[in-house]
């Protein structure tokens, strides 16, 4: 039987992240794929993980456990490091996960590479750098190889697993539970999917020229169902709020489909949408650096093509 | 009470320009670009001076990095920090997280402090990990991805709104704590023409690993517990079709999402 490999599902209340699925897709690639689902709703989310493969599912079905900042998260997948000897821990590569996946390789000595965009034999991760320019490949070289995932790297395949079940219980340290979350604010708009998971991402820029603006891109992006992003001169311009920067610094996506308007494609915004899979563009300067990236462009005033674009989707998907 | 803040800040290449990795060790070749304050440390620096201005104390940076990253030092005093730590050793070149973590912790333990912050990530390696290793190896609150601080230094708490994807949580904790703040939290002051002169008197204090009880061969590309095995230059990507908006651009741009099957 080959090793474990753990993978942390990220879940709401028992509805799970698909970049979970695209974990346990990947983790089956190289061992056995074992899901830990931590919180509120954890035994929901239990035949979800195994129709994506889980051939064993960690459950700690504990609300208490998701009430402070990473902590008792990071303290279970150590206790599985220990417990299970896995070949490598697979987390989704989010802010959260970031953070779970630092913590748990200083507390269980081991290496830790974030932003994976592939695992190839050998556990060997695939790294995307310096706005998709490079491709890096590196090894963890002490204790169990902890990596993080980039959602949309892989495409989640459906083969049920033998979902042996086993609960755990946390053993948490007094700093564990020292960031107390007292209260969850949503301030998303409209029930638009997120933007790092989003399978088409629809952005504006300065070209937006307003928060009024943003209107068009809204419209546009729920015509496709997708996520509204934001290059750096929109955020600081106030047009659109700051969290849904794409950019270097900001959030990194790659999409199946990445649509910018009146964005002129510097390398700050590069950064963090390059390795997107089909990228359309529309810009008033025909020289802008974006064209560059686009697999279609058009040179065109945003407020003109934008509409009309919505328009015919909309008609077009009846 | 006073609240003595400890700022973490680290010397990137300006993340405006392209970046490429050495050939002979594998590390960011921090040469081929100029180097600068990471901007979102500044974000940082901005959010201690204006808890000092609301409740005193001192501000401190502390930068690891190589000589060259006094000059960051500098900038980051010039916007009005106090005094400032330099953790530099040639032992360090290439450290990994974890490596950096260590050292900023050990640092750490040789100062007095209420709240340590930091930037959300680092514009050249962008794995946003070490706030969290620093809770972790100090055994303190982590109170990161903050977009608002509030400090009450007299009850010896702290309260934050944690970014989070869809919103954001309210998170507090007691002091002392580890917390990062993201962009947008405030608006970083400019150093003034007398913030400038006034860095150049300011103590800088270095420490060396042996001054930290580091042992070099756990530090640096050697001792790091990650490694990059190989790289290479994406091929660029193949030119695609730009045509000029003749009244039917939004029409052309479906009939293209057609035929690649995304509608």
């Amino acid at each position: 039987m080959s090793a474990e490999i753990v993978v942390l599902v990220e879940h709401t209340n028992g509805v799970v992240k698909k970049v979970s699925f695209e974990l346990l897709t990947l983790a089956a690639k190289h061992g056995s794929p074992s899901a830990v689902i931590i919180g509120a709703g954890a035994d929901q989310a239990v035949a979800d993980v195994v129709r994506y493969g889980a051939a064993k599912v960690y459950v700690a079905n504990d609300a208490a456990l998701t009430t402070s900042v990473v902590g008792p998260k990071v303290a279970i997948l150590n206790q599985l490091v220990a417990s299970a000897s896995p070949a490598a821990v697979l987390i989704p590569s989010t802010a959260e996960g970031k953070e779970i996946a630092g913590r748990l390789a200083v507390r269980s000595g081991s290496g830790v590479i974030t932003d994976a965009v592939d695992i190839e034999d050998g556990i060997v991760a695939v790294q995307s750098v310096f706005g998709g320019s490079t491709i890096v490949r590196s090894s963890v070289t002490a204790g169990t190889p902890i990596i993080t995932v980039r959602p949309n790297s892989t495409t989640p395949v459906e083969s049920a697993g033998a979902g042996e079940l086993v609960a755990i219980t946390a053993d948490l340290a007094v700093s564990d539970t020292a960031a107390v979350i007292t209260d969850h604010v949503v301030e998303a708009k409209g029930g638009r999917p997120e933007l790092s998971e989003a399978a088409t991402v629809v952005s504006g820029g300065r070209g937006v020229g307003s928060p009024e603006g943003f209107d068009v891109i809204e419209k546009l992006a729920d015509s496709l169902h997708a996520a509204v992003g934001a290059s750096r001169a929109a955020t600081d311009s106030g047009f659109y709020p700051h969290q849904y920067q794409v950019g270097q610094t900001g959030k990194t996506v790659s999409p199946q489909l990445y649509i910018a308007l009146g964005i002129s494609g510097a390398i700050q915004h590069r950064a963090g949408m390059q390795t997107s899979k089909t990228i359309v563009a529309v810009n008033k300067d025909p020289e802008a650096p974006i064209f560059e990236l686009a697999d279609f462009g058009v040179v065109g005033d945003l407020f003109a093509v934008g509409p009309q674009l919505t328009q015919e989707i909309t008609t077009r998907k009846g | 009470m006073p609240l003595n803040i400890v700022v973490c800040v680290k010397q990137v290449p300006d993340s405006w320009a392209e970046k490429k990795l050495n050939e002979a060790d594998k590390t960011l070749d921090r040469a081929s670009a100029d180097p600068v304050l990471n901007e979102l440390d500044e974000y940082g620096i901005e959010e201690a001076l204006r808890l000092q201005e609301a409740h005193g104390g001192q501000v401190t940076i502390l930068c690891m990095g190589p000589e060259k990253a006094g000059e960051t030092i500098r900038k980051a005093l010039s916007m009005g920090a106090d005094d400032a730590i330099h953790v530099v050793d040639d032992a360090l070149h290439g450290s990994d997280a974890v490596a950096t973590s260590a050292a900023l912790a050990a640092a750490l333990g040789t100062v007095e402090f209420d709240l340590v912050i930091l930037g959300s990530e680092s514009t050249d390696a962008r794995m946003s990990v070490v706030p969290a290793m620093l809770a972790e190896r100090l055994q303190l609150p982590q109170m990161t991805f903050a977009k608002k601080v509030d400090a009450d230094p007299d009850a010896r708490t702290l309260t934050i709104q944690r970014q989070t994807d869809d919103g954001y949580d309210v998170v507090k904790s007691s002091l002392p704590a580890i917390v990062s703040v993201v962009e947008k939290i405030n608006e970083p002051r400019y150093p003034s023409f007398k913030g400038i002169m006034a860095a150049k008197k300011k103590p800088v204090a270095t420490l060396s690993l042996t001054e930290l009880a580091i042992e070099p061969a756990t530090v640096g590309l050697a001792g790091a517990w990650s490694g990059v095995n190989a790289f290479e230059q994406r091929p660029p990507r193949q030119a695609g079709t730009v045509i000029t908006d003749e009244g039917d651009g939004g029409t052309k741009i479906a009939d293209y999402l057609v035929t690649q099957k995304f509608l």
